[in-house]
């Protein structure tokens, strides 16, 4: 069994398709460095990242599928997901085996490599949804609006567009807390920040709540007022838990107003 | 400024709008503007968070106030009702509806309100709100209105202009059954506005084609809704009105709500203990056969079955009773009738249609596509050798419908059905 390592990026997974041609090799598998090797691995091929190498795939991919297939590549590697890195391989390695003038593979579904990577390129949509959704701001009493999320994947860097169209006259903070980065958004651009200093977070890294002092007067008010209405709202008489927990899994309720 | 008064009012009146059950913030895509807060997304929309009656909460429904001149049977708010009334200022409705937004709590306003005074009056100042959110706060947010029944043409020309939804209740489809709880109502009342707003929507298309600056009017469409079980209509006479609904251009929902008897005292209505939920889901399931499925009125519920069965979905009701229709050829058949196996839907009939012109289908590709290969086994085949006379293939038509229905129903779907059919009366020694 033939198995490439690579750095988990994608230029990464590009260079490794990049090797697997000029070295006329078929790997079994791609693995991200330090990952546990399989069973019955018997040759193990280190890739070295190289971008000029990545850009040539790359645009040997523009050159042969659809816009929505590079954007299914893209985004699929926002999940980071260990299991991605295999089908994601094999499906671009299949691209370039196919020969010209054939329809693109990307639309057959019953191919294992081009279905598990659509499953969890709609997973990342799905979770990128749920960011649209579940985000709450507080406002700090620089008029700051602070959200922060824990996405399983890491799909903040795919809802800058949609805030920044919606928000787009207040200065906003959306802080990913579980990779530690965050977007600024500062009424003109976005910007990708991080804080160096990990204990002088302005806010809870647990709850995403705004330390007292930092936190405009107002917005206790309308914490309280957002609370009373998620109760008023619900009718008794239909109580469904059940479907409340499927469609806002438990695990985003932890930096939601309406159930802290 | 907002005070703890203003928690009260609006625990008030939520409790007094969350009966319409109206939530989509769906139907338009308008980017952001400069100077202004918020856009439409379009596409399914997005629900900001789910109660815990696992309803969405998209919009911000509220009521301006809940005082009504009005006394239908089935409403909270009649006027005979003694519960505790409150109005919203404009301003505070307002300040509620930016800071929320703002906080990503919401997508936008459903405002309705009760009838004070008249129609005119009221409607008036639901339009005033939505003009002042659009010109003073420059919200460029999601905005549904109400809009009153018997409100004049020129109110409602008004609205159309700076809401993205409209919407006018049918409440029951029957109309001496609404004259029965609604004296003061009648279907005029409500096909009235609804005529309007198309009107106006039409006018609107045209003049755009002309002059491209002319700002649109209601561009996502009205929505109408249904009471369900609050009177003796059978499932049929509620579809053929919805079927009647879509047929018109700018109708792009009709909901249904499952009769919740907030009036027990009222010997009109029927004492429910439970709403009739699965009875309102079932309709909803033969609401998207209608609008995604291409399925007819008349093959969901005709004359011998004037009621949708409530063990199954009306999908796997239409297959039992057309055995003649399968087994459908995965490989081969179009599209359309891929559509009509049970346990195959839109999502997985694409993704066969695309994936058969490159290879050819096994059940094994089938439920890695996520088809319900449980129910669809039975009505599909797809190339594939029995494995001899052993175990030979076991469709709809060797088994007959009458011996496959009871495999595919669980034993919690039954016990919900069976659950809804019993009526179960709420005793006062109970209650102790």
């Amino acid at each position: 069994m033939l198995v490439y390592t690579f750095d988990r990026t994608l230029d990464g997974v590009l260079s490794a398709v990049f090797d697997a041609f000029s070295l006329h090799q078929r790997p079994d598998a791609l693995i991200g460095k330090g990952e546990p090797l399989p069973l019955f691995c018997e040759e193990v091929h280190e890739v070295e990242t190289a971008d000029d190498r990545a850009q040539r795939v790359w645009a040997g991919l523009e050159k042969r599928v659809s816009k929505e297939a590079l954007r299914l590549i893209t985004i699929s590697f926002q999940s980071e997901l260990p299991e991605l890195n295999t089908p994601l391989f094999h499906y671009i390695c299949k691209v370039f085996r196919q020969p010209e003038g054939t329809r693109s593979i990307e639309r057959n579904f019953s191919d294992p490599d081009v279905l598990a990577v659509t499953n969890i390129f709609r997973r990342v949509m799905h979770e990128r949804l749920r960011m649209m959704q579940f985000v709450r701001f507080q406002k700090a009493k620089d008029g700051t609006y602070l959200g922060v999320v824990a996405p399983d994947h890491n799909v903040l860097p795919l809802v800058v567009a949609h805030f920044k169209d919606r928000f787009g006259d207040q200065p906003w903070l959306l802080y990913d807390a579980k990779r530690r980065y965050g977007f600024y958004y500062d009424r003109q651009e976005v910007t990708r920040i991080m804080f160096q200093n990990g204990d002088a977070l302005p806010f809870d890294l647990g709850t995403g709540k705004l330390s007292d002092e930092m936190l405009s007067e107002d917005d206790k008010l309308f914490q309280d007022l957002w609370r009373t209405y998620f109760k008023a709202i619900c009718i008794k008489e239909r109580m469904n838990p059940r479907k409340q927990l499927n469609d806002m899994p438990q695990r985003y309720w932890k930096y939601m107003t309406e159930k802290q | 400024m907002l005070t703890e008064k203003t928690l009260e009012k609006l625990r008030i009146l939520a409790e007094s709008a969350k009966y319409d059950v109206s939530c989509s913030s769906s139907g338009t895509v308008r980017g952001g503007k400069q100077g202004m807060v918020g856009n439409t997304v379009g596409g399914v929309g997005i629900c900001h968070s789910f109660a815990d009656d696992g309803r969405c909460i998209s919009l911000l429904k509220v009521m301006l106030t809940n005082y009504c001149m009005y006394d239908c049977a089935y409403c909270i708010n009649r006027r005979s009702n003694d519960i505790r009334r409150a109005t919203l200022a404009v301003h505070e409705l307002e300040e509620i509806v930016m800071e929320f937004y703002r906080r990503n709590y919401i997508e936008g306003l459903f405002l309705s309100s009760g009838v004070v005074r008249n129609p005119d009056y009221t409607m008036e100042r639901l339009v005033a709100i939505a003009k002042d959110l659009r010109m003073v706060h420059h919200f460029n947010g999601y905005i549904h209105l109400k809009s009153i029944p018997g409100a004049s043409r020129e109110l409602m020309n008004e609205a159309g202009r700076y809401a993205d939804r409209m919407s006018v209740n049918i409440e029951i489809p029957n109309e001496n059954s609404l004259k029965l709880l609604a004296p003061e109502k009648d279907h005029q009342s409500v096909f009235t506005p609804m005529k309007i707003i198309q009107q106006g929507v039409l006018e609107n298309k045209e003049d755009r084609k002309r002059l491209h600056h002319v700002p649109r009017f209601v561009p996502a469409g009205q929505s109408t809704q249904m009471i369900v079980g609050a009177t003796a209509e059978t499932d049929r006479d509620i579809l053929h009105m919805s079927s009647a609904m879509y047929s018109q251009p700018t109708m792009r929902r009709v909901y249904y709500s499952g009769y919740v008897s907030v009036n027990t005292y009222d010997s009109r209505l029927p004492v429910l203990k439970q709403p009739p939920l699965v009875r309102e889901n079932r309709l909803y399931q033969a609401d998207w056969l209608l609008r995604f499925y291409q399925f007819k009125v008349e093959e969901i519920v005709d004359e011998a079955n004037a009621n949708l069965d409530l063990e199954v979905d009306p999908k796997l009701a239409w297959a039992l009773r057309h055995p003649e229709q399968f087994p459908v050829d995965i490989n081969r058949d179009d599209y359309e009738r891929i559509l009509r196996v049970p346990g195959i839907g839109v999502k997985s009939a694409m993704m066969i249609v695309n994936s058969r012109r490159f290879n050819r289908i096994t059940s094994y590709h089938l439920k890695k596509m996520g088809v319900v290969m449980k129910k669809a086994k039975f009505f599909i085949t797809c190339h594939e050798l029995a494995d001899g006379y052993a175990n030979p293939i076991v469709g709809i038509n060797e088994l007959h419908p009458e011996r496959l229905k009871p495999l595919l129903i669980s034993k919690a779907q039954q016990k919900k059905a069976a659950a809804e059919l019993q009526l179960t009366l709420d005793f006062e020694e109970e209650k102790k």
